[in-house]
């Protein structure tokens, strides 16, 4: 068996972690993957392979988290209910195990209409919540959802994603708790603009008692620029950009936006990990690894531990 | 059985379609979500809304309607009773009830029964 989650081992030290996204390619060579992994590397934890983010088609997260495992970059694998059913998904996931991925994201999924092929058939079979659980269930207890029972259980580091700003609010925290009942070990949110309103959303997780059950991980945008802000708070469903972000760039002569932009996701690194309960940033810059490594100088974020610690995977935090 | 199943299923289907917009599941989880049907959500999600609720509270991939989500949780507030349900982890669909009568699966047990392996852990 391959090493267990080095996050995982990480986030239980109590280490501020950096995780950040890597742009999934349209390419049928690995080298275009390693190309932008490359550039990630000593910089973050661990990285994200997205599912058909936006409900593009890209290269499957599976396919790109095993190829960052065999270049010792520890990987996240996303993995959507919008485009398989719960045969295909179990598949994936312990295939996923056997290939040496530790970490997944579970999640529903940017619907089919927001991408490049919106006449597919959604499958939503089972949802985010009931993955989670079927996760877990893999993971504690050896069985599919079906019962059957697995020769070796996989070593999940089981995540799932939460939106603080999307109606219905009230509703939020307790859906996170939701998530938490059902297996997920950490968290990591839909992209924060609005610290103040992110604080308010990290209290209510905290008097619900979440936050010694379970990590969670904010994600921070890079905007590149004002038009690369522009399209995030108009086509990116269930993103909040508040105006002020974006007349921030909008003021900036273009061939300073970028930096603004660098200075705007350093602002709010700042800002997060004062909140109570944030235990790391997960960075985003939109097709734009360079942006990750400069945010992540830029913040104090780096040099990131190079000693794995030892972490034991299973059961609860 | 078989008639009596589709003489229930003539009386139910109408009078929730009617009231509910109900997709006939044959697993009605109502009382949980508020009185808003959960299938009606495009996703089919049924343990709370997906992340791509707009700010106005409508739907992520029908822009005109209101989130099914936001209408369960505004309801689920005025329900006198079943308030916390809507905490509760529901378990996968059973695609297999499909079309037929959640009364006669609410009487019969049919409409408990999980999968083999669905064993949620304890709520803490």
């Amino acid at each position: 068996m391959p090493a267990p989650s080095r996050l995982a081992g990480l986030l239980r030290a109590g280490r501020f972690v950096v995780t950040a996204e890597l742009t999934s390619t349209n390419s049928a060579d690995p080298e275009a993957t390693w190309r932008l992994a490359e550039v990630l590397r000593g910089s973050v934890d661990a990285v994200n392979c997205t599912d058909n983010t936006g409900a593009h088609v890209h290269m499957s997260s599976l396919a790109a988290a095993h190829l960052l495992v065999e270049k010792g970059i520890e990987p996240i694998m996303q993995l959507t209910v919008r485009d398989r059913n719960r045969l295909a998904l179990q598949a994936d996931l312990l295939g996923a195990a056997a290939l040496g991925v530790r970490n997944i994201v579970l999640m529903s999924g940017d619907d089919v209409t927001a991408g490049d092929h919106p006449e597919a058939r959604r499958i939503y079979d089972i949802d985010s919540m009931q993955l989670i659980e079927v996760a877990a269930g893999m993971r504690d207890r050896g069985v599919y959802l079906s019962g059957r029972k697995l020769e070796q259980a996989p070593s999940f580091f089981i995540g799932a994603v939460e939106n603080p700003f999307a109606p219905p609010l009230e509703f939020r925290p307790l859906r996170l708790q939701k998530k938490v009942r059902a297996g997920a070990d950490f968290i990591q949110t839909q992209l924060v603009f609005d610290a103040p309103l992110f604080t308010r959303f990290m209290s209510i997780v905290g008097d619900l008692g979440l936050l010694d059950k379970v990590f969670i991980i904010p994600s921070i945008g890079i905007p590149r620029s004002a038009r690369s802000a522009r399209y995030m708070r108009e086509k990116v469903p269930g993103l909040h950009v508040p105006d002020a972000v974006v007349d921030r760039l909008e003021k900036t002569p273009p061939a300073r936006q970028s930096q603004e932009g660098i200075q705007i996701a350093v602002e709010l690194v700042k800002a997060v990990r004062e909140i109570p309960g944030v235990a790391g940033v997960h960075l985003i810059g939109i097709k734009w690894e360079e942006g990750v490594v400069q945010v992540a100088e830029a913040a104090g974020l780096l040099p990131r531990p190079t000693v794995s610690p030892l972490a034991t995977v299973g059961g609860s935090r | 059985m078989r008639v009596i199943e589709r003489l229930v299923v003539a009386v139910e289907k109408p009078l929730k379609e009617a009231v509910w917009d109900c997709r006939m599941c044959g697993q009605c989880i109502l009382h949980s979500t508020g009185l808003s049907c959960p299938m009606r959500c495009p996703k089919n999600l049924r343990n709370g809304p997906c992340g791509g609720v707009r700010a106005n509270g409508n739907c992520e991939v029908y822009p005109d309607q209101r989130c099914v989500w936001v209408e369960a949780w505004e309801g689920s507030r005025r329900l006198p009773v079943f308030k916390d349900h809507i905490e509760h982890l529901q378990k996968p669909v059973d695609w297999q009830l499909q079309g037929t009568s959640s009364w006669i699966n609410l009487a019969s047990g049919r409409d408990g029964v999980a999968p083999k392996g669905w064993e949620p852990h304890a709520s803490s």
